[in-house]
């Protein structure tokens, strides 16, 4: 059987091809095809043809198979030294296979290539900055991921999420109606206590555009609350917009180029509607990379930035801070052992250690703050990034990849981390839960709230 | 043999090196796709000519980068390796001579005791090398019958031109074959992994710019390789 009816070549373009793809539990009858699925050698070996370039192609001949990749790659150190999770190892016995042989692979190649694209590395990019001929493991993993969703070898979540990308415009069944809804629907519930909350909709020349991430309006609405409640303190004139609000990108993890363009200029699109001065995203990793990153690539702006300035969440909290637009009570500092998680997407990929470390110098009282080790730049993923989060077929390996951080974090002597992004959040608490070593995990919203010196005119009438 | 050694072959040997290297670093370059690697390289140069050059300086520094830093024991057999490597085919008082007679133009020249120093340093630090490939798991996994033959074939110049040196037998044979695998250096380098030799600072310069430009850089902070 070359095509299955749920394992197959062709990408997902509807609600309903979502929920058909969804009917299938946990993807049991999707992998059961998958093992009959044909491989279109012709058209992997035209494709690579046509975007392998000298960068991707350098890297594989030059590689001097020295190792000195493995001790940076923390799946390698967390499988007790497995020279079989050597990064170098990976990717030669992965995508150097598919090339020496012209695409010629078959089914069941396909599959354990798969299995190493998703569950042996999660494109975090750390060995990219210890190998001395600069090679970049995790962007030529990226590259893999989308020859094999081509060819439809990919974890049954990863092809769902595109799917949603593509019909959604979202990595969740949200659309733009049910965001707008809880957005307002939560702000409601906090007009209250703070008067004036309000979310203003598709303003046009904001200084703010803010977007975000769908599980925030699926599972986390009282996110959208406090985003609104910070921009109104800090007296932001901000907005979001109807359509092209959301930042994330499974179809980044899931190596589906065509939705990550068509995800990313629904945003685009927005910014150049709205004409803002700037766009702020949540307190997400990937969605950051995707949208601002990466994002204008894919969208083919030449100047590689987003139309207009594009910002993380944790960027403006610490200019907020700095400036003044958001005040801390020194008495409501946090006064316990924390420390913070730098995610990969953007801090090893963009660089962003002072900001977060700014704010951690508003928000904690001094001599509590403890950092990892390594940390910055050289941090480790969270054990859940790039996808390895929400794909069930490789759990008992994400959760083997969760020790590394447990340990980060247990040296640490924290009781509290915090997470400024979605899927470091997720796979601290599910390190949690899976080895309880009593810790408590926040983002930074709801830290900040709590800890606020609210000007005279919004404090709450007595 | 000898003429025919430093005659017609020298001259076939550099230069099918020189223009492979030449053609093939054109080629690299020519090959970037802004799009592909989602690299702005053209719009952004100037970040990305600094990012390009500190990624290049702090991985020729020994101990350099933290990647550097985090395997001493490497590092030291690496450069060990590398500056003998390097430093001694170029700069050796024979070689510019020959180079001198050949050209008219010599480089500058190292005094007999510090091209021994280089040449001992190189070839136990390329022992240690082999042995870590031998040795160690996660080095001989990626092994292959091409890194034993670059091994090989960059190590065979030392040891005839040692043999040659100290006089071990037959001066004029040792010297030959010296000349003889010299020359086949040449040619390996544009063709095989030896193509590091100039790849190295392509791909550097490279990622250099990706961390300049869309990484870091351009945002102020600079990548601590």
């Amino acid at each position: 059987m070359p095509e299955g009816k749920y394992c197959n070549k062709k990408p997902i373009e509807t609600p309903e091809e979502v929920n058909f793809l969804l009917s299938d539990t946990s993807g049991n009858t999707y992998y059961e095809e998958m093992k009959s699925l044909d491989v279109d050698s012709d058209l992997m070996w035209a494709t690579i043809q046509k975007t392998m370039k000298s960068r991707l192609k350098t890297w594989l001949e030059i590689c001097a198979h020295c190792g000195m990749c493995a001790d940076s790659c923390f799946i390698y150190l967390v499988n007790k030294k497995d020279p079989k999770q050597v990064p170098a190892y990976k990717i030669q016995s992965t995508l150097g296979e598919i090339i020496k042989k012209k695409g010629k692979v078959d089914n069941a190649f396909m599959r354990h290539a798969m299995e190493v694209a998703w569950s042996q590395c999660t494109c975090c990019n750390r060995c990219g900055t210890y190998c001395p001929h600069g090679i970049d493991t995790g962007i030529m993993f990226g590259y893999l991921r989308g020859l094999l969703y081509q060819q439809g070898f990919v974890p049954w979540e990863m092809k769902i999420g595109a799917g949603m990308h593509r019909a959604f415009r979202a990595q969740m069944d949200v659309t733009n109606e049910d965001f707008i809804e809880t957005f307002e629907w939560m702000v409601e519930e906090y007009e209250d206590e703070y008067p004036g909350l309000t979310v203003p909709v598709d303003v046009e020349n904001a200084d703010i555009l803010y977007t975000v991430n769908a599980r925030e309006v699926k599972h986390y609405p009282e996110d959208l609350a406090e985003a609104a409640i910070l921009f109104h303190v800090a007296g932001e004139n901000w907005t979001v917009p109807t359509e092209g609000w959301e930042q994330t990108s499974l179809a980044m993890f899931a190596g589906d180029w065509a939705a990550c363009k068509m995800q990313v200029e629904s945003v685009y699109d927005a910014m150049e509607r709205l004409k803002p001065k700037r766009m702020i995203g949540t307190e997400c990793g990937h969605a950051h990379r995707a949208t601002v990153i990466e994002g204008p690539y894919w969208a083919g702006r030449e100047d590689g930035l987003p139309p207009v300035e594009s910002i993380h969440y944790v960027e403006w909290l610490a200019e907020a801070l700095r400036e003044g637009k958001l005040k801390i009570d020194p008495s409501k500092r946090i006064k316990e052992p924390v420390t913070i998680q730098d995610s990969c997407n953007y801090i090893r990929n963009q660089g962003l250690k002072n900001a977060t470390r700014e704010i951690v110098s508003h928000i904690v009282e001094p001599g509590y703050f403890i950092e990892m080790s390594p940390n910055k730049e050289h941090n480790y993923c969270c054990g859940g990034g790039g996808g390895f989060n929400g794909i069930g077929f490789f759990r008992k390996q994400r959760n083997q990849a969760l020790i590394t951080k447990r340990d980060q974090i247990l040296k640490t002597g924290a009781k509290l981390v915090l997470a400024p992004c979605h899927n470091c959040w997720d796979a601290i608490r599910d390190l949690e839960e899976e080895f309880e070593i009593g810790i408590r995990w926040s983002f930074l919203k709801p830290l900040v709230i709590k800890m606020l010196d609210l000007p005279d005119h919004m404090k709450p009438e007595e | 043999m000898h003429e025919f050694l430093t005659g017609i072959c020298f001259w076939i040997a550099l230069g099918v090196c020189l223009i492979g290297m030449l053609v093939r670093f054109v080629l690299y370059f020519r090959g970037l796709s802004w799009q592909l690697d989602r690299v702005a390289y053209k719009a952004h140069p100037i970040p990305g000519m600094k990012g390009a050059f500190r990624s290049i300086y702090k991985w020729l520094l020994p101990y350099g980068t933290y990647g550097w830093r985090t395997q001493p024991f490497m590092t030291a057999i690496f450069f060990g390796f590398h500056i003998g490597a390097v430093a001694v085919p170029l700069f050796l008082a024979g070689h510019n001579l020959f180079l001198e007679s050949k050209l008219g133009f010599s480089l500058p020249m190292l005094s007999a005791c510090v091209a021994d120093f280089l040449t001992w340093m190189a070839v136990i630090s390329a022992f240690f090398l082999l042995l870590r490939r031998i040795v160690l798991p996660e080095v001989r996994i990626l092994t292959t019958r091409e890194d034993y033959m670059v091994l090989f074939v960059s190590l065979a110049p030392f040891i005839t031109g040692m043999m040659a040196r100290y006089q071990v037998g037959d001066y004029g044979f040792w010297l030959n074959m010296h000349i003889f695998f010299g020359e086949l250096l040449l040619i390996a380098i544009p063709f095989t992994k030896m193509s590091h030799v100039f790849l190295f600072f392509a791909s550097r310069a490279q990622l250099g710019m990706d961390f300049g430009i869309k990484r870091g850089g351009m945002k102020g902070t600079k990548m601590a390789w």
